[in-house]
């Protein structure tokens, strides 16, 4: 029956008359779909293009807030917020911060997500108990899971009784070496169920039989993983990267509640942290808007650079 | 295809029926190991969190793990007396759902018209759509702060809360890779029978992708009862924020002063927690690998 009804389908749909192919020329040849598709693209224009060229255009100028409606001068100023951004020491110190957060993170979450990952593929009883735990705390959120760790985590806290004499001194969140490595260990574990998704799905489409013959070659679980599954997940491990990158770049929450705001000393801060004191809390939109271009010009750099290190390895 | 397949492996099972014997049992162990205690990292944060919400004092010994008795309520009375847990759970529950109505009702739209239709712009939008994945919304905190605080007087109010979250492209994907999936015949029969678009949409094509309806929703649920930053920045009233926020709020500002802080705190992230968890737990079967993973490769 189908068959009947689409036969004449394709006789219907070619244009009728020139005004007609015009008009599809000119719209397309569904032009409702302009309209199905315009609020959402309205919207994101209004909250997303035209925000990302504000700030750009804020960068380079002297603004401060003001009252609404209120006619002020805001001359060009060049790259001189880039210049007070980049000569200020708080600020250079979140991005070596995020660099260090980035070393932990990356490399951890891709190794741990593709291991678990490996392992979660295949019947095995309580796969689906095992799934739903690993992607319970990327569900959770930052604020609730943040207060756990801060019990976990305090000086006469489970982790330093479980450790005993090995406990650091000054504690982990206090101690200003410890501290942003334990916001990147925080945040791999938060994050660790959704990259695993990310490989289940990737791992159903390597081929059955690669394993097979890999097997049949000789091959021993280790050196299938290496030949088989690693390069059949590339594309994964490009997205795990670059969606990892992004997280780490925007983080906030973290060194606000769990190093009480970038502590100790500023071990901690992180470039939105920074953005948020000095944009908002001390009122110079300018500057913070400037280290938002300059953070996200990183991350473009750092996923370009990932992407073409793992497609070429 | 299928078939060569199976040859292939039954003739790898019948060329080494001991290799295939021996191998689930020096495979599994290792592996159920790695899985059991990748389990157990995931999970003990939760257990610990709501045993802590449960104590009067906070046990921190390695005994503490397995506490015997003492169980009391009396942090989640403490917790609501700091922080109206109601009043909060109700503002979360407004955010999201006003989040959650924007993103189905203008992706669903979109993700038809980018799967179905051909209209001039399409292949813009979809390469927008894509750059929106990788600029961090962070970058965008100043400019929105700018637009809804400053040029619109939006601070304090739900809408001012919702509007940046009003469009999730994650969503848009997830619609459009399950309308793509649908045979073209269903579409061309209906036209021809002289239904309009919208119709084809509301009664023939939004019926058969119900399961992407429950992903997107779920996916669209963590961010915005999660958000923290967004609600923070532009709520000072108590009255109106989110739980996120009075949560963090109280975590950072009164913890320290309480008689069990981290009991009270404790306690709020469990109230905090349990519905994305139920959520999540009840829904299970909607949030696999497929589902996102379409969504993310678009």
């Amino acid at each position: 029956m189908t068959t009947a009804t689409a036969a004449p389908a394709t006789g219907g749909t070619p244009p009728r008359g020139p005004r007609r192919s015009v008009l599809a020329t000119l719209l397309g040849r569904q032009p409702l779909g302009i309209a199905m598709a315009a609020p959402y693209a309205l919207f994101l224009a209004a909250v997303f293009a035209y925000p990302l060229g504000l700030a750009v255009w804020i960068s380079f100028h002297d603004y401060f807030f003001a009252a609404p409606g209120a006619a002020i001068d805001r001359p060009f100023v060049g790259l001189d917020n880039y210049t007070a951004v980049l000569s200020d020491p708080g600020v250079r110190r979140s991005f070596l911060n995020v660099l260090v957060f980035l070393v932990i993170n990356v490399p951890l979450t891709v190794v741990l997500s593709l291991l678990l990952a490996t392992a979660l593929n295949g019947a095995i009883r309580g796969r689906t108990f095992l799934r739903v735990s690993y992607y319970v705390p990327y569900v959770t959120a930052s604020v609730a899971v943040v207060a756990v760790w801060l019990f976990l985590f305090s000086r006469g806290g489970f982790v330093n009784e479980l450790l005993g004499p090995l406990a650091p001194d000054p504690s982990w969140l206090g101690n200003s070496k410890l501290a942003m490595p334990l916001i990147a260990l925080f945040v791999t574990w938060k994050q660790l169920g959704f990259f695993i998704l990310l490989y289940l799905a990737a791992l159903q489409g390597v081929p059955k039989e690669l394993y097979e013959s890999a097997s049949m070659d000789g091959a021993g679980k280790f050196q299938s993983l290496r030949n088989v599954t690693i390069p059949g997940v590339r594309p994964a491990t490009t997205l795990v990267v670059i969606l990892s990158t992004i997280t780490g770049a925007n983080l906030f929450t973290e060194p606000y509640l769990l190093t009480n705001g970038g502590g100790p000393n500023g071990a901690s801060t992180s470039p939105v942290f920074v953005m948020y004191q000095r944009g908002i809390e001390q009122g110079n939109p300018d500057v913070a808007a400037a280290i938002g271009v300059l953070l996200v010009i990183g991350v473009l750099f750092i996923s370009l650079v990932n992407k073409r290190l793992l497609e070429r390895g | 295809m299928a078939q060569a397949v199976s040859t292939h492996a039954s003739v790898a099972d019948a060329s080494a029926p001991r290799a295939a014997d021996d191998q689930p049992r020096s495979r599994s162990w290792p592996r159920i190991l790695v899985l059991v205690i990748g389990a157990a990292v995931f999970l003990f944060p939760f257990y610990y969190m709501l045993i802590g919400s449960l104590q009067s004092e906070p046990d921190t010994s390695l005994s503490g793990v397995v506490p015997t008795g003492g169980f009391t309520l009396d942090n989640y009375v403490d917790i609501n007396k700091r922080v109206d847990l109601l009043r909060s759970l109700v503002n979360s529950g407004i955010f999201t759902g006003g989040v959650i109505l924007f993103t189905v009702v203008l992706g669903v739209l979109a993700g038809y018209a980018l799967a179905r239709l051909h209209f001039r712009g399409g292949g813009t939008l979809f390469a927008v759509m894509l750059l929106v994945q990788v600029v961090p919304f962070q970058l965008l905190i100043i400019p929105l702060y700018v637009m809804i605080v400053r040029s619109y007087g939006l601070a304090d109010s739900y809408l001012g809360m919702i509007l940046p979250f009003a469009i999730n492209s994650t969503a848009v994907f997830i619609f459009r890779q399950f309308f793509l999936q649908l045979p073209e015949d269903l579409f061309s029969a209906a036209r021809i029978d002289g239904a309009s678009e919208l119709r084809i949409l509301w009664s023939i094509a939004l019926p058969l992708v119900k399961p992407a309806l429950l992903t997107a929703v779920l996916v669209t649920f963590i961010g915005p009862w999660n958000e923290f930053l967004w609600p923070f920045l532009i709520t000072k009233e108590a009255d109106l924020q989110p739980l996120a926020v009075s949560l963090a709020n109280y975590i950072s500002n009164v913890a320290g002063r309480a008689a069990n802080p981290y009991g009270a705190a404790l306690a709020g992230a469990c109230v905090l927690a349990a519905p994305a968890v139920a959520l999540f737990v009840a829904f299970q079967r909607h949030f696999k690998a497929s589902d996102i993973g379409s969504g993310v490769k678009g």
